[in-house]
């Protein structure tokens, strides 16, 4: 019997819509436009799916509370639609919902809604919003950029690396985004820039530069999951299954005791670790084939490559000035051009990242298609602040992987 | 019986000097007149400051190294305090984490509040820290606004072995009014200042000290220590004539490098005199406001027994130089710059949720550990110590005085702050407990991970739909 999730469940079909700004559509649109790809790919009635989950983080933007604005927009047949939210990773979590319902036999379709609508806010950047009661009084809310900014100045401490060291490897963590970009047509930003412009583009939080900062965009991105067994009864010959799905939430210890030096995402650390062990991988910098993570800022994606053990400590920025993430190189990560030029609508995230690893271990990615078609794709999906979150990893493959 | 007096001074000075160049380089042309004042510098309080904050920063100072649990009266005198119902000394109280079974009260409506504060603790039993504190906001191209600065002092006053003692006192009380702000306004409405300075401050103050020099059996040439806090060049002096003291003895009422700091500024001169008075020293302190207190003190050979922790030249000391009058007018209010969507964040404070939390949020209690002796903050039911799950085992653990470092930091420039780039991190105690929080009083080039901090009560947001303000402390670097 297979360890975990492993396995036990295959994806059926997935969607995505276009992300940007997509000032013409309510999100309730954006969720059908990923709804009506996912189903025409699965190839079922609406009537067959048992129970939907709607990951959303900012619900108050646009479509309210619940699971009714997923129900109401795919006029779902009375079926239990729950409405979940954990940051940024909220589209995974979505995911996780369907996926344990399709695995514990309670359900034999399920479908995962993420989405977002954030440009109804009226300025760039995510909203401003409380945190609670209690942290308001004693916390900091601060920007996203301001909250991820700080790895940089702890990495450098730790690490002993340059300031301007640091700069170039982030830099060039968006300049790669932005050359994948260029190729994806559903990505926000279709737009390559160079070193030079990423090095000197406006500070938003030291050392963050513009670049250094993913889009804030509307979108959303549906997936569709049953077993291998319904799968292959419904047709499909290309099985794509779940090969792992971990969540570790802080617990307080990074933020209030005094083991964390700042500089890493422990939550990574963990899930990684048991995601690697239910999957099967024992050498993750040679077993995996692509990556999505939440490269949210330019230093997120660096340190997560140490976090997810691709990279040693304090080594990642050279990895990634050595091009080893690079579309071309050992192994591609963000080849849709990730957070950062796809865009980022939150709760739409985390399956954004399983839509694309589905589309490559399919052979379906287009121009941005890996040579070889991947067989394990990780995609790591963060919500939160480095000394406070809730970190997930999915990793999906070929079924006979 | 021990002695009753004066047990501790201590004062406060915020950090920014704005330069007074700088006031009439913009205002010139339309108040050519006050040219004559465009010198020297003033102090002016952060955009998260407040007579509250800057209180208990004076507090801090004079309590360096005294007991707190000895304070049996908590009492903050000013004219800007900026609740007109809701103790202004209770949250003072919170702050220095006092015990709760002590009394407070406020003190203002006056020039002399400070003094009359002073002098009722003086005439007490109890032992009564006495805070005062000012931030002015005189109207742009004002005489005022040239004058004004904003400081605080405090004077722990009981039993035990004063540094100086009251010998005499004397109180006028007559409606004199030289200048007049009604409760709620910004801004003063002055009097000519001729007729100040002939009828006011010469005719009622003159036989006042001389009737408290009769009292006292001596002549004014015994006086060592002659404070007027008197922002009118040349009054103090012609005081000093008048009754007899040597120019040698008027005190310097810092108007080059601080300013007058309204209510406060009699404290603040006090504590300016003690920092350097020597024992059997006669101090004469004579605050004037709809008539005046005067308050005769001997020093005793205590004095070089008790020093505040910084004292007024140690604050003065601590400074930023700065020229942009712009920032200063918009961090009173005085200047609406478009401060954009993000500053439409709504701070609503649940005063429930206060009261629950409140030795964290005000006095920075954390928890400690009684079985790992985990440091945390804030205190919770289940210890953060992640090899030991106690639950109930945290005692109080004030973090107030303890000294920290910078972790992780970001200057974020997104963020709404009335002084961007907003600059905040976490930062790790000295002997455990670790937070994320706000850090202010930096100019930038000074913030690096490792950095000393030291802990300040600032305003943490204010709720501008209910006109309430949140407080909590914020780090600024060690001094």
């Amino acid at each position: 019997m297979a360890k975990g999730i492993r396995d036990k469940v295959a994806i059926l079909g997935m969607g995505c819509a276009k992300f940007g700004e997509r000032w013409d559509k309510d999100e309730d649109q954006l969720m059908l436009e990923a709804y009506e790809e996912a189903m025409a790919d699965a190839g079922i009635e609406a009537s067959r799916i048992d129970a939907a989950w709607l990951g959303a983080a900012f619900d108050a933007q646009n479509i309210g509370p619940s699971g009714i604005p997923l129900a109401v927009a795919l006029r779902l047949p009375d079926i239990g639609v729950t409405k979940v939210e954990n940051y940024c990773a909220s589209g995974t979590e979505s995911f996780r919902g369907a996926v344990y319902a399709v695995a514990s036999g309670a359900c034999d379709i399920a479908l995962a809604m993420g989405a977002e609508k954030l440009k109804d806010t009226g300025y760039g950047g995510l909203p401003v919003r409380t945190r609670g009661t209690t942290h308001d009084m004693i916390g900091i809310t601060g920007s996203a950029p301001g909250n991820f900014a700080q790895l940089a100045s702890a990495y450098r401490g730790v690490h002993g690396v340059d300031k301007d060291d640091l700069k170039r490897a982030m830099a060039h963590v968006s300049v790669k985004s932005h050359a994948n970009g260029a190729k994806n047509p559903k990505a926000h930003l279709q737009k390559a820039v160079t070193m030079e412009q990423v090095l000197n583009a406006p500070m938003i939080a030291e050392p963050l530069g513009l670049f250094d900062c993913c889009g804030v965009s509307d979108g959303a991105a549906c997936a569709i999951v049953t077993t291998p067994k319904i799968a292959r009864a419904l047709g499909k010959t290309d099985i794509v299954t779940v090969k792992a799905l971990q969540l570790a939430t802080s617990n307080g210890w990074e933020m209030q005791a005094s083991g964390w030096n700042g500089s890493y995402f422990h939550t990574t650390r963990v899930a990684a670790t048991k995601a690697y062990d239910e999957a099967g991988i024992t050498d993750p910098r040679e077993q995996l084939s692509l990556i999505e993570v939440h490269d949210c800022f330019s230093v997120t994606e660096l340190v997560t490559m140490e976090d997810l053990h691709i990279s040693k400590e304090g080594r990642g920025w050279r990895d990634v000035l050595d091009g080893f993430f690079d579309a071309d190189g050992a192994l591609p990560c963000q080849i849709d051009g990730g957070l950062k030029c796809f865009g980022h609508p939150i709760g739409a995230s985390g399956l954004r990242m399983i839509y694309e690893n589905y589309l490559q271990i399919l052979g379906r990615a287009g121009e941005r298609q890996r040579q070889n078609n991947p067989v394990f794709a990780l995609s790591h999906n963060l919500g939160g602040m480095p000394n406070q979150n809730v970190s997930s990893i999915a990793i999906i493959g070929r079924e006979d992987a | 019986m021990s002695d009753f007096g004066i047990l501790a001074f201590g004062a406060y000075v915020p950090i920014t000097r704005l330069q007074r160049s700088a006031i009439h380089a913009t205002n010139g042309w339309f108040a050519g007149g006050l040219g004559g004042l465009a010198k020297g510098e003033k102090a002016v309080a952060n955009w998260d400051e407040d007579s509250v904050t800057m209180a208990v920063e004076a507090a801090r100072d004079a309590l360096d190294g005294v007991d707190r649990a000895s304070v049996e009266r908590v009492v903050i005198a000013s004219t800007t305090l900026p609740f007109a119902d809701r103790q202004n000394a209770g949250i003072v109280k919170e702050a220095l984490n006092l015990p709760d079974a002590v009394g407070a009260m406020d003190v203002t409506g006056s020039q002399r509040a400070a003094t009359s504060a002073l002098l009722v603790a003086l005439e007490g039993r109890t032992t009564t820290l006495v805070c005062a504190a000012e931030i002015a906001t005189p109207r742009p191209a004002s005489e005022r606004e040239m004058t004004a600065g904003d400081a605080a002092a405090a004077l722990l006053i009981g039993g035990g072995t004063p540094i100086a003692k009251l010998v005499a006192s004397q109180s006028v009380t007559v409606d004199f009014v030289d200048h007049f702000r009604e409760a709620g306004a910004a801004h003063d409405y002055d009097w000519e200042a001729r007729w100040v300075r002939d009828e006011g401050f010469a005719r009622i103050m003159t036989p006042a000290i001389a009737a408290l020099l009769a009292k006292a059996g001596i002549e004014g040439d015994a006086i060592d220590h002659f404070i007027v806090p008197v922002a009118v060049k040349g009054v103090p002096e012609m005081l000093a004539k008048k009754a007899g003291v040597s120019d040698a003895a008027v005190a310097d009422g810092l108007t080059a490098t601080l300013g007058h700091a309204g209510a406060a500024h009699a404290l603040v001169m006090l504590a300016a005199a003690l920092e350097g008075a020597k024992p059997g020293a006669r101090i004469l302190l004579a605050s004037f406001g709809q008539g005046c207190d005067l308050l005769l003190f001997e020093v005793t050979d205590a004095i070089g027994s008790v020093k505040s922790r910084l004292g007024v030249s140690g604050w003065l000391a601590r400074r930023i130089e700065s020229a942009n009058y712009a920032k200063y007018l918009f961090h009173r209010g005085l200047l609406h710059l478009d401060r954009g969507m993000r500053a439409e964040h709504d701070s609503k404070t649940a005063l429930t949720a206060l009261w629950r939390n409140r030795k964290a949020v005000l006095g920075l209690v954390g928890g400690r550990c009684t079985k790992t002796g985990t440091v945390q903050f804030p205190k919770s039911e289940v210890s953060v110590n992640a090899n030991d799950y106690a639950v109930g085992t945290q005692e109080d653990y004030p973090l107030a005085e303890v000294s920290a470092k910078v972790l992780t930091w970001t200057a974020d420039a997104l963020t709404y702050s009335s002084d961007p780039p907003s600059y905040y991190g976490n930062i790790d105690f000295d002997g455990g407990g670790r937070m994320m929080t706000e850090f202010t009083d930096f100019t930038g080039g000074a913030l690096d991970v490792g950095a000393d901090l030291r802990m300040m009560f600032r305003i943490k947001a204010y709720d501008e739909n209910r006109r309430f303000r949140r407080y909590f402390w914020k780090a600024a670097p060690a001094f």
